[in-house]
């Protein structure tokens, strides 16, 4: 009877969204404490409910792939973000433009170069290279490049949930202080979580954090293969 | 609703078409994305159906993903032999990038304060 229940494929879509659903009320009662991270709750416990039931990851996909397929039509959804913080992007462009090159570019080009130094391998490397990028945009330009995707979301989350537990402290020492800046800084290179930790500070931060979101999402996935292309990308 | 979420995935499939007749190495989601943006742009803004199709994409955007993420226990070999380069690579380029974003910016940013506002007299001639 269990065995049954552990092979049907509804079981697995049902324990995704329930246990989902749980690490974000727990995340919540904890009032949004970064290492509580509801993802890096979820991936936990699912991976720890696979070995415990032996499952194999084939299995629990057959299942779990109907709520993945929604990710295309939310990637394109980002756009309505983005333009409702167009008159913002339109006053500052200069500064936010000149932030987005220098962060996405020094970014990307540091987490390669010193994973190759340190001897990463390629498909790792292209995992790692979009780690700053929102998880949906970074999964699609790992898949196109041919990288590592299943290891892509681990990247991209724990380099959110480091970005807002180090960021502002950062940010301080830095001396910078207005929200402008920070907001955009902590969006850039902690997405989505970053940017969650910035609208705790203020609502013109969070705002500035959910267009470098955006920016960084299309500059990287058109700059990457491009860095590729032009073999400026340390790979094996 | 069923409208709203019908454009998303025309939008996609948009994106897909011309990143597949192109040749372009973008994910097709993401030109969907950029044409999305511009076509808002020239019409003026998302409508209540399409804005309230995307929020509720956005708000569990986190769960979408975990699928994918789970992905990561057929790595978990790789990832206790080579936590420490990871770790390493992660932290550093992380700081660096802040750092290059925030200064950048802040630099553009006194620039254009210094710069007086249209019709505006300098209130000092060295400055």
């Amino acid at each position: 009877m269990i065995e049954q229940l552990l092979h049907a494929p509804a079981f697995w879509l049902a324990a995704t969204l329930g246990i989902y659903l749980g690490a974000t009320r727990l995340f919540l009662a904890s009032r949004r404490f970064a290492l509580l991270n509801p993802v890096l709750l979820t991936v936990t416990l699912l991976a720890i409910l696979l070995w415990l039931t032996g499952t194999p990851y084939a299995r629990y996909e057959s299942g779990a792939h109907l709520v993945g397929f929604l990710l295309g039509p939310a990637t394109v959804a980002l756009a309505i973000p983005l333009y409702q913080s167009r008159d913002l992007l339109r006053r500052t462009w200069l500064p936010l433009a000149g932030g987005l090159v220098a962060g996405s570019l020094v970014t990307v080009l540091s987490v390669v170069a010193i994973g190759h130094w340190l001897g990463l391998s390629r498909p790792v490397l292209l995992a790692l290279a979009p780690k700053a990028v929102t998880t949906p945009i970074a999964l699609g330009i790992t898949a196109k490049l041919g990288g590592a995707t299943s290891l892509v979301a681990v990247f991209t989350v724990v380099t959110g949930v480091t970005g807002a537990t180090i960021g502002l402290a950062m940010l301080r020492l830095i001396r910078v202080h207005d929200d402008e800046t920070a907001g955009f800084a902590m969006g850039l290179s902690g997405s989505g979580i970053g940017t969650a930790r910035a609208f705790e500070e203020s609502e013109r931060m969070g705002a500035f954090g959910g267009l470098a979101v955006g920016l960084n999402g299309l500059f990287t996935a058109v700059v990457l293969p491009l860095l590729m292309h032009w073999h400026l990308l340390p790979l094996r | 609703m069923t409208g709203a979420f019908t454009l998303l995935l025309v939008f996609q499939l948009g994106g897909m078409a011309v990143t597949r007749l192109t040749g372009a190495p973008v994910p097709g989601t993401v030109v969907g994305f950029l044409l999305l943006f511009l076509g808002l742009i020239a019409v003026g803004g998302p409508g209540r159906r399409l804005h309230r199709a995307a929020s509720t994409l956005l708000d569990n955007l986190a769960l979408l993903f975990v699928p994918v993420a789970v992905g990561v226990v057929n790595q978990l070999p790789l990832l206790a032999r080579d936590w420490g380069p990871l770790a390493l690579a992660l932290v550093v380029s992380q700081v660096l990038g802040m750092i290059a974003t925030a200064l950048t910016m802040k630099l553009l940013m006194s620039l254009i304060r210094r710069r007086p506002a249209r019709g505006a007299v300098p209130e000092t001639s060295n400055a």
